[in-house]
């Protein structure tokens, strides 16, 4: 008979954390950035269907790297969340805190828990307030882990160099082409020398506070996206 | 923490995922004795109209509880999506919370399918939320909203009426709903037109609604010592507009003046 190898708790967290970091930086990294009217999210992304940026609720964006269909059920349940909580109490209730809770309780479970692999996705949720200064972004990680994200942010990919770009670059107030402008070169530093970014490759969507609508949510056409990275 | 079950996908509706989540919440969840309610608000007269690139619906602000008024501003007509309203008739209570339930049906499908339903898709689903109300129904607390949409496919603004049962008939031209519906059709029977201006329309609207006050104890007539006048929402391939007060009691006030000289309002040619 065979007995199983002991394997400290440590050495397990450290594995399946390394295994959740491989599979996260394999792909594009994500940015998002705070302008003077509302939250910026841009991804790479050459698919025009399959989003790493979407729509939670009225003021909630939600925007993911790593495992499509990973982060596609935690937007499934985030939405599934926010309008059960929306309808059940009011639209006012729905908050991205909530939200951040929730998903960290779950990433945390999936990750400290023998049986299922961990996730390979790290998640940004966004919450647009009145005024700027309510503005808020989370950060939450493949091992349930939430940061309060300043300013910008950037994960997946080579988030280092791209996130080192922006740290530079960046500053509180920038108008909306401003910030798309900074948050597209700064993706493209994730070589060297930095490359720069197809337009066509660009998935870009914004909270926005000059949206009269409830949901200040909007996705950039193209067109919009050329234009303001020609500007 | 996610609630178990919501990491499953395996539906876009909303009304659908209630249902296994939190049924208590359903607006037809709940069993009553028959007869023991007294003191139930209903909602009165709704009015919609095509025009020449899109539909208007108006209501009036009455709600009332047998013989009394209940409120006099009540708001009757709400946007749903984008590109659609409901205008709702019967008991008010279960047709806001059904109407609620709506927005949040159309709105949900849209953010997970990532696409918006059809016209009549938001239609068809409609219906089925009216027949779950069946048995409420049969217990004499019926909801009877009538639907418009803009069709961004077909380019025209689309009228749909629905029975407690759920029966979804579209109307080409106009359509009423509601106590006074009765008086408000004959009325827009004889203004419409075809390829009417949306201002028109509006007035049409506005007529009708006043007709049906003139004939119906139910329906509120506009309330000049308030000011309180009908509501209005317009829905083109811009999207769905509310009428601002302002704008409403321009075109009442015009309304009522006409009145005056003939208190019938409007007579339309014999041949």
């Amino acid at each position: 008979m065979t007995q199983p190898f002991y394997v400290s708790p440590e050495q397990l967290m450290k594995d399946r954390a390394d295994f959740a970091r491989k599979g996260i930086s394999r792909g594009r990294s994500v940015a998002v950035v705070l302008y003077d009217d509302g939250i910026l999210f841009v991804a790479e992304n050459p698919s025009q269907a399959l989003h790493k940026i979407s729509e939670i609720y009225d003021r909630i964006g939600f925007a993911a790297v790593g495992r499509y269909n990973e982060f596609e059920n935690l937007r499934i349940a985030g939405v599934r969340l926010a309008d059960l909580r929306g309808y059940s109490y009011d639209r006012r209730d729905v908050t991205a805190r909530g939200l951040a809770n929730a998903y960290a309780q779950t990433l945390g479970t999936i990750f400290s828990s023998g049986g299922e692999k961990p996730y390979e996705v790290e998640i940004f949720v966004g919450e647009l307030g009145d005024e700027p200064a309510q503005d808020q972004i989370y950060r939450l990680m493949y091992d349930g882990s939430v940061a309060d994200i300043q300013g910008f942010g950037v994960m997946g990919g080579q988030s280092e160099l791209v996130e080192t770009y922006l740290g530079e670059h960046y500053r509180p107030g920038l108008t909306l082409a401003e910030a798309i402008r900074v948050a597209v070169t700064a993706l493209g530093q994730d070589t060297t020398p930095p490359r720069s970014v197809e337009s066509s490759a660009l998935e870009i969507a914004v909270l926005t506070r000059s949206r009269t609508q409830p949901r200040k949510f909007r996705r950039l056409r193209d067109a919009d996206v050329v234009a303001a990275l020609e500007s | 923490m996610l609630p178990d079950g919501t990491r499953l996908s395996e539906t876009s509706s909303f009304a659908d995922y209630l249902s296994v989540r939190a049924p208590e919440l359903l607006p037809a969840a709940r069993v009553t004795d028959a007869g023991s309610l007294a003191g139930v608000t209903h909602g009165t007269t709704i009015v919609a109209a095509t025009f020449d690139g899109g539909v208007v619906m108006a209501g009036d602000r009455r709600a009332t509880m047998g013989n009394v008024i209940a409120q006099r501003d009540i708001q009757k007509v709400f946007p749903t999506d984008e590109y659609s309203c409901v205008g709702i008739a019967g008991t008010a209570g279960l047709a806001v919370e059904m109407t609620r339930l709506f927005q949040v049906e159309l709105e949900h499908y849209e953010k997970i399918e990532g696409t918006v339903l059809s016209t009549d898709g938001k239609a068809n689903r409609l219906a089925a939320l009216i027949r779950n109300n069946l048995g409420m129904a049969m217990q004499g607390l019926a909801v009877v909203p009538l639907f418009a949409a803009y069709d961004l496919d077909a380019g025209v603004g689309r009228i749909f009426a629905f029975d407690v049962t759920g029966n979804r008939n579209e109307e080409r031209a106009f359509h009423s709903v509601g106590s006074g519906s009765t008086f408000a059709r004959g009325s827009l029977k004889k203004l419409y037109r075809e390829g009417m201006s949306e201002t028109d329309a509006v007035t049409a609207a506005i007529q009708a609604l006043y007709d049906a006050a003139d004939d119906d104890t139910a329906t509120g007539g506009p309330d000049l010592a308030r000011r309180i006048f009908p509501m209005v929402g317009a829905i083109t391939a811009n999207g769905y507009r509310a009428y601002s007060e302002d704008e409403t009691a321009a075109i009442a006030d015009q309304v009522i003046a006409a009145r005056m000289g003939r208190p019938d309002g409007p007579s339309a040619p014999l041949t």
